[in-house]
């Protein structure tokens, strides 16, 4: 009956307290103010789940009327942007190959004389289909986009020609993922994800783990080098890591039926880096928080756009210029562009080098940030 | 470098470190000879793990500078590591690692020769050897403490640096890790050790006493005692009449210090007048005798711990 009854003095001291621990708690702050902002501009208005302007290669071997007509229609369009003009199939097929185009067209020898002739000849379409979502709108409105470019040319003595049926063949090759199935897309993506995710939380506590134990003091008082314990405690990761990449690529091989078109060894070589990349980053993460939950924290911080910004969740070239930038200088980027051109597309090393030179960078220049955030002293 | 003479196996001076304004340690110097145990004694917050740290290379002096065996303290940290045993004031070694889990990730970092042999002797002279599988986390304090040190001294360090080793430790297990540091003094290595228990204190060869950052101390135990200027008196009566007499003698000018030891309250100031005069009104009452006494180490820890506060006590100086 006298118990202690309700106080709201007593609450407003609490809240104030739990204001002003938050606001000292500057990373928690960062992060319940960064997520939600960050979400927003990307799925808001950013994420653009009808990709445009993608670029696009094109090798005309009909220089006409007609040919012409139909480069200006799909410029016209916005999907697709004619960014190479190629000489040969070769390069063609070697643009597709290394991603540099998302769309190819091939318009044929005569192709004008045979059209005028009535004898539908074919526009040759070849698609980078490892992500359907990015080709998918693109490649839906290609009919509608070729006729209305060569309605206007169709007139006058020539109405006769005019679609219905079109004129023109379409031919489209889905390339690397002929089915358009998302899974090709998604599975060798989660490899990736999922090794960012569990690399990153389990080495970001590993010097963390040393300071709440209080063991920190011990490791700084005996002579041992940070690069040591830095590598020492990556080690066991690796292995990890490796394990993990077993279970997912047979999971890929026998539940999904995801091809293995490339060079393994290549696509190794990729993990390896791309491993070694996120267990420097953790290792960062544990050298910069104060404890594991700050630890947890950043991890969060640093996935969250891997997985939005890499060209994992969304089409990256339907993220706008700046989340490009961005998502250039996240690993997982370059490495979603290795595995899945070693598995769908059957990329050699040379058509990823420069993915795995990117990561590569990545690495240095977070190993050198983290060996000099590496405390020496108790100060 | 001189061949003859062996550096001292610490000599600093003027060191000083501040953790933002507050001034931790303050123009501390010190110089310890070889084999010998030096006790390190001050009130908690003093500034003694604060100085230890420095010695080993854990932090680095804003102020002053010195040499551990002869190595700089600000550059050769590295070099000190090698010949330096710390023993944290904490519990620092691995709970989820077995004794010997522990004991050989030591040996591998200092790079031991014949490591297994090592760690086996080691564990079997501190007693380790039946519970070498056990791990670390389930030990009791003294037996931790054992690991600890045994951990410490593995690599036969010229220097022994001890943060309040005995901390929460039974008095038998104290004494048995206090014959073990004399053994190893006796073999040559030099013992920093931090501790507030004056029979500790009074093992030493040598002592140091801090207070509030400062080196107030420093020389035997005789020594120290005899520098605080101390006179005292011993009474011994009825227990009530003592308590009584204990909350009555409180206050009075002279009698700084009134301590009751068992049966026998201890009365001691700096100036022996005043205290004849603080305890004359109670010398002629019956049922207590009064007895010309020696003031005793903690006496005069505690007369010098108070003479320091008076400096910083707030609106003492400003």
């Amino acid at each position: 009956m006298n118990g202690p009854r309700f106080s709201l003095a007593r609450l407003l001291a609490v809240v104030v307290k739990e204001f002003i621990q938050m606001r000292r708690d500057r990373l928690t702050f960062a992060m319940m103010i960064g997520i939600p902002v960050l979400q927003l501009i990307l799925f808001g208005y950013a994420i653009n789940g009808d990709p445009r302007q993608l670029p696009t290669a094109v090798l005309s071997q009909d220089n006409s009327t007609v040919s012409r007509a139909i480069l200006a229609g799909l410029q016209n369009s916005t999907y697709f942007r004619i960014t190479v003009l190629a000489d040969n199939v070769a390069q063609v097929d070697r643009l597709l190959d290394q991603g540099a185009v998302q769309f190819a067209i091939e318009i044929p020898v005569g192709f004008e004389r045979r059209l005028l002739r009535g004898e539908m000849p074919a526009l040759l379409v070849m698609a980078d289909a490892t992500d359907p979502a990015a080709t998918g709108n693109a490649l839906g409105g290609l009919r509608q986009i070729v006729d209305s470019a060569l309605a206007p040319l169709l007139t006058g003595p020539l109405s006769g020609l005019a679609p219905s049926p079109s004129p023109v063949e379409l031919r489209v090759h889905r390339r690397y993922n002929p089915e358009g199935l998302t899974q090709y897309n998604i599975v060798p993506g989660l490899m990736g994800t999922i090794l960012t995710m569990t690399m990153i939380v389990m080495t970001s506590l590993a010097m963390t783990r040393e300071i709440e134990r209080g063991t920190m003091e011990n490791l700084l008082a005996m002579p041992v080098r940070p690069i040591e314990v830095m590598l020492g405690k990556l080690i066991p990761f690796i292995l990890a890591g490796v394990v993990q990449v077993v279970v997912i690529l047979s999971a890929a091989r026998l539940m999904f039926g995801v091809p293995m078109v490339g060079d393994p060894a290549v696509l190794m070589l990729g993990l390896l880096v791309f491993i070694v990349a996120n267990l420097a980053v953790g290792f960062l993460f544990s050298t910069v928080a104060r404890n594991q939950l700050q630890a947890m924290q950043m991890s969060f911080f640093f996935f969250l756009p891997s997985i939005l910004m890499s060209g994992f969740m969304f089409p990256f070239r339907g993220m706008p210029e700046w989340a490009q930038i961005v998502g250039e200088a996240l690993p997982l980027t370059h490495f979603l562009r290795i595995v899945r051109g070693v598995m769908l597309k059957g990329n050699s090393f040379a058509d990823v080098w420069s993915d795995i030179w990117a990561i590569l960078l990545f690495l240095l220049v977070v190993s050198v940030l983290a060996l000099t955030r590496y405390r020496r002293t108790l100060d | 470098m001189s061949s003859t003479a062996e550096p001292l196996a610490i000599s600093v001076n003027g060191l000083t470190k501040r953790f933002g304004f507050k001034t931790v340690v303050d123009q501390f110097s010190l110089e310890v000879e070889r084999g010998q145990i030096y006790g390190f004694l001050g009130p908690n917050g003093s500034g003694k793990t604060t100085t230890i740290r420095m010695l080993c290379g854990l932090l680095i002096p804003d102020a002053g500078h010195g040499s551990c065996l002869g190595h700089d303290i600000r550059t050769e940290s590295w070099a000190i590591k090698q010949r330096v045993g710390y023993m944290t004031q904490k519990f620092s070694f691995y709970d989820d690692l077995t004794i010997r889990e522990n004991m050989d990730f030591v040996a591998r970092l200092y790079g031991l020769p014949g490591r297994k042999a090592k760690v086996a002797a080691a564990l079997e002279r501190l007693g380790l050897a039946d519970r070498r599988d056990q791990l670390a986390g389930t030990l009791s304090g003294g037996w931790k403490q054992r690991l600890a040190l045994a951990a410490c001294i593995l690599h036969e360090p010229s220097l022994l640096l001890l943060d309040e080793p005995t901390a929460g430790v039974d008095p038998k297990a104290r004494r048995a890790f206090w014959d073990e540091i004399h053994t190893l003094a006796a073999d040559g290595m030099t013992v920093l050790v931090s501790t507030h228990y004056m029979d500790e204190a009074e093992r030493c060869h040598r002592i140091a006493y801090l207070a509030y950052g400062r080196l107030v101390a420093n020389g035997t135990v005789a020594e120290v005692v005899r520098g605080a200027g101390l006179t005292a008196w011993h009474v011994t009566g009825p227990d009530h009449r003592i308590a009584v007499l204990a909350k009555q003698l409180e206050g009075r000018p002279g009698a700084e210090m009134v301590a009751p030891f068992g049966a026998t309250l201890h009365v001691s100031g700096p100036d022996p007048h005043a205290l004849d005069e603080a305890v004359a009104p109670f010398q002629s009452e019956s049922g207590l005798t009064w007895r010309r006494g020696d003031p005793t180490l903690e006496d005069a820890f505690i007369h010098l711990m108070r003479g320091t506060e008076d400096h910083f006590a707030p609106g003492g100086r400003r």
